[in-house]
């Protein structure tokens, strides 16, 4: 246990796996609501009050998933290779632990991404897949996250484990600039970004609401959901340590 | 609004298939993670020697 200055707190304290345990697990439920009533919000107004889109029809609604999902898939690769690069850095357990509990939500998002954007594209390309530069690489970052996973689940030893899988997070995280680029450095079958920060989005508001509130919806589920299985992780690892020996865990 | 009837909105314009494809499929990997993270949280309190029950957040 490290001292804690009076009156200010020392938010150090937070990398150790016992005080993180019980601050993860309050934090928990309010990210889980919150992703709750943002879907349901984003949902209504993708569906009830945005229009229909005047050159895709209804097919366009698929957009409400899609995006969310593959800026999640992204995010959540860097994220990853973060804590995998403070773990290697610092020899940290708990950034190690984090990195592990992002990979499974960020494969998730980036099958949804390409499984949506493979229904969206059947009715507006006319194909299920193209090996274009956007594809191809989003598929590559599924297949970034599988290995991730499988090269852990493969060695014994956690601490090498750890470090096996922080290395080839961090080199695969060159795959995230050419997954975001891919459509202005490649011609693409893919379109632009129809959101950036640098010009207006090119689509209705209405739209742009409810793919606002979708992604929101799917950061506060991805932080609910890896905090979740950070905590079993804490357990598992931690399990010889006095705090969780001696029944001295706070839910 | 932008339907009619209950059996227009299922219908999408005629994109049924390709949006609630899509929908269903993302719905159902959330419910699977969801599960899968509530049998981790067993097993883990298990291999730890705690009690199963309560503590679910």
């Amino acid at each position: 246990m490290q001292t804690q200055a009076i009156g200010s707190i020392n938010w150090f304290r937070y990398a150790s796996p016992q005080s993180f345990y019980p601050l993860a697990g309050a934090m928990i439920p309010w990210f889980a609501w919150a992703a709750a009533v943002l879907c349901a919000a984003g949902l209504y107004v993708g569906f009830l009050v945005a229009p229909t889109d005047h050159q895709q029809g209804e097919s366009y609604r698929i957009i409400f998933i899609h995006v969310p999902a593959a800026w999640m898939s992204m995010f959540i690769y860097v994220v990853m290779a973060f804590w995998a690069g403070v773990g290697l850095v610092f020899n940290t357990r708990l950034s190690h632990m984090m990195a592990t509990a992002l990979a499974p939500t960020g494969a998730l998002f980036t099958f949804v991404a390409l499984w949506s954007g493979s229904l969206w594209g059947k009715p507006t390309w006319g194909t299920w897949w193209v090996w274009d530069a956007r594809l191809t690489s989003e598929l590559i970052l599924l297949f970034l996250y599988f290995g991730f996973m499988a090269l852990q689940a493969a060695i014994d030893e956690p601490r090498r484990a750890d470090r096996a899988g922080a290395v080839l997070a961090l080199v695969g995280v060159v795959n995230i600039p050419i997954i975001y680029f891919s459509v202005q450095w490649w011609n693409t079958l893919h379109q632009g970004a129809s959101v950036s920060v640098t010009s207006a989005p090119t689509m209705a508001a209405t739209m742009l609401t409810g793919m606002l509130l979708m992604a929101l919806a799917a950061w506060m589920y991805s932080i609910a959901a890896s905090l979740h299985r950070v905590r079993s992780i804490i357990l598992e690892r931690e399990r010889g340590a006095d705090w969780v020996a001696q029944g001295r865990v706070r839910p | 609004m932008n339907w009619g009837s209950l059996s227009d909105f299922l219908a999408m314009g005629g994109y049924a298939f390709y949006v609630w494809g899509s929908y269903a499929v993302t719905a159902g990997l959330i419910a699977v993670e969801v599960i899968m993270l509530i049998v981790l949280r067993r097993n883990a309190m298990k291999t730890a020697g705690m009690p199963a029950a309560g503590d679910m957040p």
